[in-house]
Parts: structure tokens; sequence; C-alpha cells
């Protein structure tokens, strides 16, 4: 049995797994959807609320602009079709974070339809279709005291805009679906429009999965999986739920439509609903709302502003700067690792270093503490200088890497650093020569095997030296001198 | 006299000149209200106190220049479906019984900053569902004219409380009519403007697009006047329209030399009271004679407005009143077991019988299966009938017809029959579907002595044209007092 695979080999039958997502995403605006309050993630309960977000009688929603125009720079770098004239339609269901007890969202007529894009896969380009794109508002948060046996409304989420990325099914295994999450997560982080954190719910996906044999037409029956936090959670589900609908197809049992929860820490999902007891949404166009009319002119200055993605910037990483193709593909990976590159070489001019010290240090390091390249909040500024530090020879590469860890973690001034904690690298031959003296004087034994002729003894006073000098001199040089006062 | 008696630009005009005191109108107000209430109960809040207080403002920001209006210092009563802030706002419902609304309705705010003083809320059918002002949680109001009536509703109180001179005018709401019947069926006179033309913020929804604020005053002028203050653009409703002609006082002249009036022949079949169509047709004469064109046409597709209506309205109110379940504001349910119950029980016990009518026909319109043919079906008959007011008003100037099929009904009759109340909307509600103006102001008065209502329809954003012919009409109306009215006896305007 293949794990992960496209095909599915069980008693001599070929599954296939089918695969839709449904990729909700929090909009990086400042202002909520249909009103004025923040929408900071945190902040004391309630304290982002007003008449409108949490649904006082009489308050009437306000559609900010700026949503509308995410959603088109959105379907535009997803090759979408824009509807030019789009409305919002109410989706009514009761629950206490649902302060109106309807949400409004778009379903007869979304903004964005019959969009697509390409991913990588093993047997190479494949583009992964997009159904529509509708933009909607985030329900508020219910917190349960099971103390007290009650339920807490906190509506500071209420009315953040998402919007809903709705793919057609046509993915086949959990690579794909990482692949093309990857891809939309690139592509609307470049835009600006969202910073897509699992982790925090800024982007959210939903699978919906059914398996076939080969070579079968239909589709089979599709269960919706939800409560998914992060890629390896998605991946673990999809193989959970492909196993658990052969087993049941294998049993000559049937597999049921229905919404199900996954519980990564039992990696296991159960029933949320099913769909007999599905909502009637009721839905209906929103009066509250003037339909959105997108004109050409609106559409064009989208498209005008829309910045550079991920490939042309690769092209020009290699072109302007000089780059392998493998150090752009890297940089331009992440749009946090391409905008710390430019602004440091803007700062320093020194590209390929600066793409080193990426690549190297600070994926290291970002590795080590467990956290994602939009965490990083060292400055360019004392990034460049560090590089510049380093490249100039005025710190060896062992401190270099030290004063970057610190630049990492708490954003110091590497000047300042160096300086205060005398980290300069001794060019000082006589400062240099007295130290390889005495480490000559202390260690007759290697003095001895390098002028039996073990060459290699040499590295060993080489590395005395240095510790003597805590590091700060250069190992060459310690070298040139030690040989000079052995020879 | 006393100063209930003028109208709101006559009592304006006195305090303007310190003739009278703001707090002098405020008392005048609140003794009618205390001697009247009794028998009318137009009223569910006055706060005697708060409005003495407001009105001592009010008359230093007169002495001081900061209100300057026509309505500076005139008491105001205001139907209790718009916010105010800090002031109880029920909805005439058990569900908020003690809701304190955090905002004021812009229409308030608008005449706030004019000077104006809120001198309590009125009584009106539950969350505007009804025609009868019957179906308030807190008891029926009674029609001034005769108290074994209803005043008509939804505005129910805000038109008896104008008719029985208890404030100087009123505000109310209309989704089906609900300015203009009462207003009918009370002798006042009532504009539902275009809409988009008063913003909806703070009016508490029962049908989204098709609800819009309006004046209801003693006469045409002050209703004109009152609706050029009201009127504006809210960056906070969405479906508010920036309108550069709003001077609506400009068309308070008497001439209506040339102006097309259209009959649709259609309004005046069965179910329509005698005595009602003779007193509308007798206006239509009189403007005739002053030199209006009228003509009767057929405008066609009448039969379909009240139920294209009651789908579209109970499907809008069905979501907008999704809200009160509870949880947040509004009436809880003492006893309950989980949030299903708690939303089932709250929401039962704190609804009245025709709100949860409304709401099940409005779920039941909008369920998957019958979207098609009910909701759609209304949606694309509203769209029919807005195109053949279009095809009217590219011949006429304004249409005339009357207000509602008879006058005000007798107490407890409504509600037993409601298809047969809702049918009693036939001719307010087609001009909520169409989103046009409309004006209702007295033309006679019927065998038993009420009054009964001519309604003036104007294109979108033609106020301006059913204001003039209802302010010309208004000037020869003297003579209906003298007796030519319709079928009625010799009846002063006034109630006595």
């Amino acid at each position: 049995m293949r794990r992960g695979g496209a095909m599915e080999v069980r008693m001599n039958k070929i599954y296939e797994t089918v695969i839709g997502l449904e990729v909700h995403v929090e909009l990086a605006t400042k202002t909520k959807i249909f009103c004025a309050c923040s929408t900071a993630f945190g902040g004391a309960p309630n304290s982002h609320t007003c008449p409108v977000c949490t649904g006082m009688p009489g308050s009437l929603p306000v559609l900010n602009r700026q949503v509308v125009e995410y959603a088109l720079a959105v379907g535009l770098a997803t090759d979408c079709e824009i509807t030019r004239y789009c409305r919002f339609d109410r989706k009514n269901y009761f629950y206490p974070d649902n302060p109106q007890n309807y949400q409004i969202s778009q379903l007869y007529l979304p903004i964005c339809k019959n969009g697509g894009v390409w991913i990588e896969t093993p047997s190479g380009k494949k583009r992964i279709g997009i159904h529509e794109i509708h933009m909607e508002e985030d329900a508020g948060k219910l917190v349960h005291d099971e103390w007290e046996d009650v339920s807490i409304v906190d509506y500071n989420r209420s009315g953040v805009p998402l919007i809903e990325i709705v793919s057609e099914p046509d993915m086949r295994s959990a690579e794909e679906v990482i692949a093309y999450l990857e891809k939309l997560r690139l592509i609307i982080q470049y835009l600006g429009a969202s910073d897509c954190r699992l982790n925090e719910g800024s982007m959210r996906a939903d699978v919906n999965l059914s398996v076939r044999e080969e070579g079968e037409e239909a589709f089979g029956t599709r269960t919706e999986m939800k409560n998914l936090n992060s890629f390896k959670a998605i991946a673990r589900a999809i193989e959970g739920e492909r196993d658990r609908q052969i087993g049941l197809i294998e049993e000559g049992k049937k597999v049921i439509q229905e919404t199900r929860r996954w519980d990564d820490n039992k990696e296991s999902s159960y029933v949320m609903r099913s769909k007999e007891d599905a909502q009637d949404y009721r839905y209906f166009p929103e009066p509250d709302l003037v339909p959105v009319e997108i004109s050409d002119e609106w559409i064009a200055r989208i498209r005008k502003r829309q910045p550079e993605m991920q490939p042309e910037k690769m092209a020009r990483y290699q072109k302007e700067y000089g780059l392998p193709a493998y150090d752009a593909a890297i940089l331009t990976g992440d749009k946090h690792f391409a905008d710390l590159f430019e602004a440091a070489t803007e700062l320093c001019g020194r590209p390929k270093k600066v793409s080193n010290w990426i690549m190297g240090e600070t994926i290291r390091l970002l590795k080590e503490h467990g956290m994602t390249p939009d965490e990083m909040r060292f400055s360019p500024k004392n990034f460049a200088k560090l590089v510049e530090l380093a490249d100039i020879g005025a710190v060896t590469n062992t401190v270099a890497k030290e004063v970057f860890e610190k630049v990492f973690l708490t954003d110091i001034d590497p000047d300042g650093y160096v300086e205060e904690m005398g980290l300069k690298t001794v060019s000082d031959e006589a400062a240099l020569t007295a130290a390889a003296e005495r480490v000559i004087a202390e260690n007759p034994q290697s003095v001895a095997d390098y002028r039996g002729g073990k060459e290699k003894a040499i590295g060993f006073l080489v590395g005395q030296t240095m510790r003597a000098m805590k590091g700060k001199a250069d190992p060459g040089l310690v070298s040139r001198i030690l040989k000079k006062l052995l020879s | 006299m006393g100063l209930m008696s003028l109208t709101a630009l006559e009592l304006g005009r006195k305090i303007k000149a310190r003739e009278v005191s703001a707090v002098e109108a405020a008392v005048a107000s609140l003794d009618a209200i205390q001697e009247k209430e009794k028998e009318i109960h137009s009223f569910l809040t006055v706060d005697k106190a708060a409005v003495l207080k407001r009105a001592e403002e009010v008359q230093r920001g007169i002495e001081d220049g900061t209100f300057k209006g026509m309505l500076a210092g005139v008491p105001v009563a205001v139907k209790d479906n718009l916010c105010t802030k800090g002031m109880r706002t029920t909805c005439a419902s058990r569900m908020l019984k003690d809701f304190i609304p955090t905002y004021t309705a812009e229409a308030v705010v608008n005449l706030e900053a004019q000077g104006a003083i809120v001198i309590g809320k009125t009584n009106m059918d539950e969350f505007a569902m009804g025609s009868t002002t019957e179906t308030s949680a807190y008891g029926v109001t009674r029609n001034p004219w005769n108290h074994a009536h209803v005043p008509g509703g939804s505005s129910g109180g805000s038109c008896a409380a104008v008719a029985a001179e208890e404030c100087s005018y009123a505000l109310g709401s209309d989704t089906g009519g609900s300015i203009r019947q009462p207003s009918a069926f009370c002798g006042v006179t009532g504009i539902k403007p275009t809409y988009g033309t008063v913003s909806r913020y703070g009016l508490i929804a029962y049908g989204s697009s098709l609800d819009q604020i309006g004046p209801i005053a003693k006469d045409v002028s002050d209703c004109a006047a009152i609706l050029e203050v009201i009127a504006s653009y809210d960056v906070k409703d969405s479906t508010s329209v920036h309108r550069e002609d709003k001077r609506f006082t400009e068309a308070l002249i008497d001439d209506v030399r040339g102006m097309r009036i259209g009959i649709p022949r259609d309004y005046f079949g069965g179910g329509l009271s005698s005595c009602v169509g003779e007193a509308v047709l007798a206006a239509a004469r009189k403007l005739e004679k002053k030199g209006a064109v009228v003509e009767e046409f057929d405008l066609s597709l009448v039969e379909y407005a009240v139920p294209a209506y009651y789908v579209i309205a109970c499907a809008e109110a069905g979501s907008n009143l999704a809200r009160f379940d509870g949880v947040r504001y509004g009436y809880r349910a003492g006893q309950y077991e989980g949030l299903h119950d708690m939303y089932q029980k709250s929401r039962s016990e704190g609804f009245g019988p025709e709100v949860k009518r409304r709401i099940m026909l409005g779920s039941f319109v909008l369920s998957s299966g019958y979207y098609d043919a009910y909701y759609l079906k209304a949606l694309r008959t509203k769209a029919l009938i807005k195109k053949a007011f279009d095809k009217a008003f590219s011949k006429y100037d304004v249409i005339l017809g009357p207000a509602a099929p008879t006058s005000a009904p007798r107490l407890g009759e409504s509600l037993r029959d409601p298809v047969r109340m809702y049918l009693g909307d036939i001719y307010t509600v087609s001009v909520n579907l169409a989103g046009l103006p409309g004006i209702v102001l007295p033309c006679g008065r019927d065998s038993n002595g009420l009054p009964i209502g001519l309604q003036l329809i104007g294109d979108c954003f033609k106020e301006k044209n059913i204001i003039r012919a209802a302010y010309a009409y208004e000037q020869t109306r003297g003579n209906c007092a003298k007796g030519d009215s319709g079928c009625g006896a010799a009846a002063p305007w006034r109630l006595e």
C-alpha cells in the first residue's frame, strides 16, 4: 500500500481519491467588512464591536470597498472571471456566534468564477480549477465555561472579512492538496491580501473527499471534513478519511454524505451533521446592501496595482542580482524571505551574501525555534549590517553566527553589540604572535608532531590559538603565523 | 385654541418669535397627553422629566442661536420602531419590552439637530406588522374620531397622536402603507417618501427593501417641511440616496394648471366602499377645476400587488427578526433547557401571533423548493409592477386614488380574518414595491363621521409633484367642511 499516492490498491481494486477544497481566508483589511471596527487579532472580548457587528436592532451594514479590492486581486491572480454585477445574499441559520442569525455571504452572484492555479506534481504541472471565490463575514467566537456551565460570546471576530475559495474536485492526493494550499497562500501573501496563518485561523480549509474505483466516471459520495488547523492535520485527515471510505466500500457499506470533524490528537474524525439534518439556509438577496458594480476601470486599476508575483520575481532575482535559480526559488518561495532579501540587499548591496544568510542561518534558526517565516521579527537594517560585518571580515564567521542569533531573536544592532562585547577580529600580528608563542610553549607534543611531518597537528595549534583569542582571530592568519614560528 | 391645535410650522413660528417658549410647547403637549391618553392610548413611553429638561436646553439653544430652524422647540412623537438613545424602544413587542438603544435613528438625529423635542414613543402594530395597531403587545390605540374604531396601522399611534392633538407632528414608517393608511383613517396628512430618501439607520427593520420613514402632520406644508429635515444621504445606510432636490417646501404652490393626473380605473372596482370612492373622485374633480388634466387609465397588475408584497415583506421580515433570540438583548424565557429550547421559548413567548404568522410565511417562501415558486415570482411581479408605474408616469405627473378601500374599521373586526385585512392594503403596497413616493391627506368623511383619505402617488424622486397637487387640493378643502365631501355630512376638519 502506497501512502499518500493518488491510487490506493485494495483487494485487487484500485481506488482513486477525489478532493475539492473550500478555503476561507481572512482578509488583511484594517476594519471589518460591514462596519468600522478593528479586525486586530486578540484584544479584550467584545472590545472591537459596535451595533452593526453585534446585530443590534436598526443597525445596517456598509460594505468595505477594500474587501472587494482584495477579492478582485485574488480573483485576477488566480485567473478567474470577474462578476461585473455581484451581490450579497443572506444565509439564515441560528447560532449565538452569528449575531443577526444570518450571515451576509454570496450565493447567487459570487465576485469571481471559473479560475485556477497551477501546481507542481511528481508527474508534472497540473491545473486545479477554482469554481468560485465569494466574499462573506466571519462569525464571533463561543467560549464554553464548563465550570459555570455557560457559554460566553466574543464578537471581536464577528464581521471580519473573509473570502471563500471553492476549488473544483480536481485534487487526487494529500500532496496535491498541500501543493494547492501552498500555492494559494503564496499568491495571497504576495498580494498582501492576508497573512494566511492556519494556526491562527486566518486560513482555514474544509476538505470535500470521495473515493471511486479507477476508471469510474461518476464521483462517489463525498464527506466534508472540518477543523483542520495545519498542513499536517490536513494530510492526516485526508489519508484517514480515504481509508475510512474505502473500508466502508470494501465492507459493502455505503459512504454517507455528512460533515465530519477531524480530531488531530486522536487522528480520527466524527460526524458533526448528516445531510438529512443539513439546514435549509433560505438564502435570499441581502436587501440592506446595494449590488456591487465592477467597472472595467476598477479592474484595470487593480490589475495595474498587482504586485510582482513569484515567477516574475524569481526571474528578476537571477537576472538583476545574478543569483542561482536555486537561491531565487527559495527566496521567492516565501514572501517574507523575498521582502527581507530585497530590503537587506538594498541596504548593503551584497545580494549573494544576503541570500546565503537567509538560506543558511535564518532557515536553520526558524527550524530550531519552530517558527514560520511570517514570525521573523528582526529588521532588514540590522540584518544588512551583520551581513556586511561578516563580509568585510570585521568579525569571524563564528562570531558572525553568534551575533546573527542575537539579531534573529532580539533584533540587536550588530555594530554596537560587536563593539560593546569586543568581538572584532584581531588582526594585530604582534598580539597574535604572542598568543601563538604561548600555545607553542604549552603544547610541545603537537609541536613535535608537526615538526615530525604530521601536517594535521597544525590544526590543533590553530584551534588552541583561536580559543586563546576567544574566536576573534582570522584562522588563516593564525595558521600562517604558527607556520612561520615553527619553521 | 391651544398650542397643540396649531400646525407644526405655526407653532415653530411662534416659538421663533418668542411668543411661546419651547418649554410651554412641551408642557402643552404633555398636558394634552395626560388628558387624552386614557381614551386614545397613542403613546407607549413618555418621559416627562426628560422632555422638560430637553425643552429647557432647546429654549436656550433658540436664544443663543444654535437652533434657527422652523421646527425648533416643536414637540414630535416618534414611532416606537425608531431607536432613541437612552429611551425605551419596544416595537410594541414583548420581545423588546425593556430594550434601550445605544444610538438614535438618523431621521430623529436630523430632527433633533434642528431643535425638535421628542415628546414620546408611539404605539404601533408589533414590529409594524398589522393594519390596525391592534397587534401591539401593549394594548390598542383608539381612533380619535370615534373611539370604537381603530386608528389604522401600523403607525396608528403616531397618526392618532397627531389627530388627537397630543403633539404637533409625528414620525412613522411605511412598509406597505403604514403611514398612509392610518393617516387616512385618522384624518391627518402623511408622506411615504421615495425609497432611499430618508436614512433607515436606526429603524428596526420589517421589510428592508420596502421600509421608509416619513412625516405625519396636520397639513401638507408641515409634511413638506418635516421631510426636508429628515431626508438625508447617510453613509450608514447603503440604500440611502444622495438627493439634490430636497427643497420640498418649494412645491407648496397653489397651482396645478396643466398638471397631468391619472386615475387608475382598476382602483375603483369591487371592495371599494362607495363613500370612499365618491370622496376621492370629488377631490379629483376639484383638482380638475383648478386646471389639472385629469383622466382615467388602466394601471394593470393591481390584484397581484398584495400577494407579491406579503411574500417579499415576510421573507425579509423572517430574516430581519431572527436576531431577536434572547441571546444579547430583549426577552429571554425564564425557564429553558439548552440553546434550542431557549431560542424556541424566548421567541414563542416574545412574539405575538401576527409576527409569528409572518415569520412562518417568510420562512416558507424562502425554503428550498419554494424559493422559485414564491419568492422569485414575487420579485418578478415587483419588477412588472414597477414597469406598469413607469408606463403610467410617462403620461401622468401624479396618480390619484384612495388610500384604503374603507374608512377605519371597528376595533376587533380585522384580526379575525387576516387575509381580508391584508387585502385592505391593495392601494398602498404597490407604491412600496415600486419604491415610489405617496402622500395621503383627508378628502372627506363618511356617514359615520370617519375621515376618508386621498392618495397621490408620484414617480420616484418626484415628491414635489405630489406635494404640489396635495397642497393645491388642500386649499380647496374648506369647502369640504361645508358639506360637499363625498357622502359625509357637514364635517369640520378639526376634532372638537
